[in-house]
Order: C-alpha cells, then structure tokens, then sequence
C-alpha cells in the first residue's frame, strides 16, 4: 500500500536525483551496505524508493510496477513503443542533459549533412558491396531519424558501450550516440553532423499511466507531487 | 493494446477455400518455411525492414526472419528450378510489427497469387487484377491503381546528369527525399553552408586531419569530385520540375488519367512508352470485364508501402473501415526477380489477400 518511486541506482544520476528531491523537502537515501540496492525516503509518508538501473525505469513505469519514475527521456523514448500512451513527462529535472546524435569522421569533408550521408552511404554500397554501417544501441530512434530523413543504404550494428570506438576498430563508419560536451568524439576523430539532433534528452520525473492506485495511494500521489511542486 | 487474439477458425477456412480456388484455375501450391533467413530480406529492403520484421538470431545460422511474406521464397524457389512459365497460389502465416499501429494483427493468414513468365504484361496484368477483383466483388472495396513503371521511366527519361538519375531512381520510393532531390537539382534549395564552403576550397582534403574508418580518402576525393562536377551542371529547369509534380499529381479514372498523361508527354516524351503499357494494360482489362471507366488510378500510388514493385500496383480498401489496412494488393515485380535470379530476370506480377480482414467484413458470403 505505497506509492513506489524508481529513481537510478548509482552515478551522479542518482546523486542527482537525490538532490532535486531534497531540495524540494524529501530526502531520499540509499540504505543498508554500499552494494546492497536498498533505499528510503523521509519527509512523506506512503513512498517507497526503488533503485533501478537507469535502463529498466521505462520497462517498470510501463508495466505499472512503480508508479514514478527518474530516467532520461532517450531511454523512454527507446524502449516504450507509443511512450506517450503508458508514461506522462511530469517535470524536466535539469541535469542529465544529453543529445543523441549522429558523428562521422572528421576526416569526411564531405558530409555535414543528412543529405550528404545518404550520397556517401550510397557510393559506400556500391565500393564496399555492402551498407554502411552505423553503430548504436538506440536504434528505433535511430532508424526511425533516418528513414525520415531520406537515409537509404545503411545499416545498424549494435553497440552498447564504447561506441565511439567502432569506427578506428572498423567495425562501423558512423555512429549514433549520446553526447553531452562532444569531447569523447572530438577525441575520437568524429564530428556531428549538422542536422537537428534525433533527441535531445535530460532526465525526467514520469509518472505511469498504468499503475493501479487504491484511494490511499492516489491521495499519497497526489501529496507528492503537490510536495514537489511538479 | 497489443492483439493477442489468434486467427479466427472462419480467416483460416476462408484462407484455405480462396487458396483452393487459384489451384483449380491451374496454380502449383507453393510452400515453405515460416523461419526464414534474414539476409536476402535485409539486403533487399534494408534496416527499415527491421521495423517491420521480426528479426531474431540463430547461433549457427545467423539472422534469421519470421516470414513477412511469401513473394521472396516463392521467387527464390522459381528461379532456382528452370523458370518456365508458371503460376503459384500460397496460404499461411505471415508476421509484421505494427510499432505505429499497435491495433493491427501481426500474425495473420495471407493468401496469394503470383503468375511468372507472361510473355504479354498487358494480359497479365489484367489477368492477375481481375481474379483477385473477381474473388473481392461482392464486399463492394474501393480499388486502387497505380504504375511505378511511369515513374521510372520519367526518370530515365530526364534531360539531366547520369548521377542525378540515379539519385532520383533510388528514392522513388521515398516520396519526401524524392521532392526534395528535384527541388535541390533545380537549384530551388540554398545551398547548404558547410557544402558551400566546401565546393569554394581549393584543398578541401588538407583539413581532413587523421583518417579512420573504411571509407578511404579516394573514396571522400571523388566524392567531392562528384559533388563538384554536380555544382557545375545546369539546374533542372522550373519547367520540369512542374512537369515532374504534374505526373506524380495525377489521380483521375483510368481513361482520364491517361489523357492527362499523355498531354504532359507532350513535353516529357520519356514517358510515352509506360504510357502506351498502361494504355495497352487498360484495353486489356476492359476485355476481362474490368470497368475500366470508372477504375481509379494515381500515379503516385505504391509508393510508400510496396518498394518491390516496378509496374502496375494495385489494392483494395474497405471504405467505411478506414483503420483496416487493405484487404488486397499486389503488382509487378520483374526488378525483384532479377536480383533474386542474379540477372536473370523474368517477368512476374502477383497478389495477396488477408482473409482474416475478410471475415472482419462479414466474409464473401
């Protein structure tokens, strides 16, 4: 009989997170050793705190196992198909700021553009006799970005980690990627192209559409947002 | 909420009877495996296939596909034997993500017919339209055509560069990049900055910096090479560009639609032989007992959903159900069964018909 609150389970996104609440009069903790995934909340009562790996939240907030939730709005719009219909945007949470993007050599003068990678993917195809690949872990936005924009002959290759790094290990030509300050490609020898963003995404108070409330919860809901502010 | 109801008794009996009904008309019955692999799909229709599919893996096989259709095997299995002239029927289970629609099925039964080796299109193509119009008639469906064939050739037949064919060729099926491409030919978009800057220097290379990647610097040099020689080019004249919005535009009766086409052949002669397909396709309809005057046609139809076809397309809609996707469709495909065939190409036009959405209707009875 509580309100459950998924909020990221380490880094400085639960750090945070943690902070936002707190500044808002409920202190949320992690509880118990450093390793064991327990936590708790003072300042209301009826809220239960649920540390959760950044990349699960969509999935729980979607199956109405917690009722809010903390994570990036990538990562919502990634994994939930019509996100809108199962999760509601309560309130941008200032941090976390990221955009997903699609990077390039630097060495490519001659793309800069959407436009420009479609000519390049399809001189790619017909040299190499197969699609140019681009690596990332996004690719429903990915494909979806791409498709409207006119990008034929590509492929994606899945990267979940290091994915800058695909292109020097020729495993991929181009990548789409989160990036925050644009270093990480900078040192990698990739630009951005300059063409909007796919997403451009900050961690984000959702709240389920689909979890079930008694009456005690909904009025512990609607005290918590009201303490929030949101 | 995603649809879990499994295929009613009556879509699986109707999918049976219609299938019967090709075979008794002289068609081989044509199976094969609902696991299919992946690659030939992929390589045809690219990454967008993927958000139609279900893709999965296999550890010894690689990808593989749960069968979005049957048009792929069947061709691979025609051009395999010594591709006499035939017609087959299918039925089974075909499977599509529905991510924008997730109301839709997507597991259903589809029904097919595909006729290999006409020697006259006109005929098939007629042939091939009225048996499925025949088995459709009595839900009283609002039939769509089209000819991707008219397309093509107006393309071909474009007073331009080779490389600006071949880019407006590969978007045919993508209408918006397609508009975007003639406006950008007929120098109606402004030249992006970054393009500007880089057609202006004189080395544009030497601020490349490191090289990495499998694209070489030759590859980048001729691409800029290719870009500049497209700089130098004349725009594709205003004229054209209406020309070209003029066909793409039209949506009329079959026999209005192509009086409009050939008075905008006048001025795009390219044309005239698709022209004189349809027309020829039109005549032969007309003898199978098509109502040929009141049959509507658009050019621009088959487009967005049906990227194998290069020829006559065509679809049947329910009208008073516009969420339902179309009962029917189909058209020709001779492009496809050359890449399949590894240039041996020949010719082919076929259908599908969903009985599950047949029952949705109240059936043919």
């Amino acid at each position: 009989m509580t309100i459950k609150l998924g909020v990221p389970s380490k880094g400085r996104l639960m750090e945070k997170t943690f902070d936002w609440f707190s500044a808002r009069g409920v202190t949320l903790s992690r509880t118990g050793s450093d390793r064991e995934y327990a936590g708790a909340v003072e300042g209301i009562e009826g809220v239960d705190l649920v540390l959760l790996s950044a990349g699960e939240i969509p999935r729980e907030l979607a199956a109405g196992r917690i009722h809010l939730g903390v994570t990036g709005t990538d990562l919502i719009q990634e994994k939930l198909v019509q996100w809108d219909q199962k999760v509601e945007p309560l309130e941008p949470l200032g941090f976390g700021h990221a955009n997903l993007i699609v990077a390039v050599p630097s060495c490519w003068v001659d793309v800069d553009t959407l436009d420009d990678l479609d000519g390049a993917a399809a001189a790619f195809r017909a040299r190499h006799g197969f699609r140019m690949r681009i690596a990332t872990k996004y690719h429903r936005l990915v494909r979806d970005y791409l498709r409207r924009g006119g990008v034929a002959d590509y492929q994606l290759v899945d990267s979940q980690g290091a994915t800058e790094g695909t292109v020097k290990n020729l495993t991929a030509e181009a990548i789409a990627d989160i990036t925050s300050s644009g270093e990480t490609l900078r040192a990698n020898h990739l630009k951005i192209l300059q063409a909007p963003p796919i997403l451009e995404s900050q961690a984000t108070l959702f709240r389920s559409r689909v979890a079930q409330k008694s009456d005690t919860e909904r009025d512990v809901l609607r005290a918590l947002i009201d303490r929030l502010g949101v | 909420m995603s649809q879990t109801m499994p295929d009613t008794p009556p879509a699986r009996g109707l999918a049976q009877r219609l299938c019967n009904r090709f075979a008794s008309d002289g068609a081989a019955r044509f199976e094969t495996n609902i696991l299919l692999p992946a690659e030939v799909l992929l390589d045809l229709y690219g990454e967008d296939v993927r958000a139609r599919t279900y893709v999965t893996s296999d550890p010894d096989r690689g990808e593989m596909m749960l069968r979005p259709d049957f048009t792929v095997p069947l061709v691979q299995y025609h051009m395999r034997g010594a591709g006499a002239p035939a017609s087959y029927t299918y039925c089974g289970e075909v499977f599509r993500k529905q991510e924008d629609h997730p109301d839709r099925r997507s597991e259903y039964m589809q029904v097919g017919y595909e006729d290999f080796g006409g020697s006259d299109p006109a005929q098939v193509d007629a042939d091939v339209f009225g048996r499925f119009s025949d088995i459709l008639a009595p839900l009283g469906l609002r039939p769509a055509t089209g000819d991707i064939g008219i397309l093509i050739a107006m393309v071909t037949g474009l007073d331009t560069t080779e490389d600006r064919r071949a880019a407006l060729m590969r978007h045919i099926w993508r209408p918006a990049r397609f508009t975007a491409l003639v406006k950008r030919f007929a120098g109606l978009t402004p030249v992006p900055p970054a393009r500007a800057a880089l057609l202006a220097a004189d080395n544009p290379l030497q601020a490349a910096g490191t090289t990495i990647g499998l694209r070489s610097k030759g590859e980048i040099a001729s691409r800029i090479d290719a870009l500049r020689a497209d700089a130098a080019c004349a725009p594709v004249s205003g004229e054209v560009v209406e020309l070209i919005s003029a066909v793409l535009a039209v949506s009329e009766t079959c026999p209005n639609a192509l009086e409009q086409l050939r008075d905008i052949a006048v001025d795009l002669p390219g044309i005239l032989p698709a022209l004189d397909r349809f027309e020829a396709r039109c005549e032969a309809m007309t003898r199978r007992g098509v109502d040929v005057e009141s049959l509507p046609f658009e050019a621009s139809y088959g487009r967005t959903s049906m990227e194998y076809y290069d020829g006559f397309v065509f679809g049947f809609y329910a009208e008073a159900r516009p969420d339902l996707p179309p009962v029917a469709t189909g058209g020709r495909y001779d492009a496809l069964t050359e890449r399949l065939g590894q240039g041996r190409g020949i010719p082919a036009v076929g259908g599908v018909i969903r009985p599950d959405l047949l029952s949705d209707l109240g059936g043919l009875a």
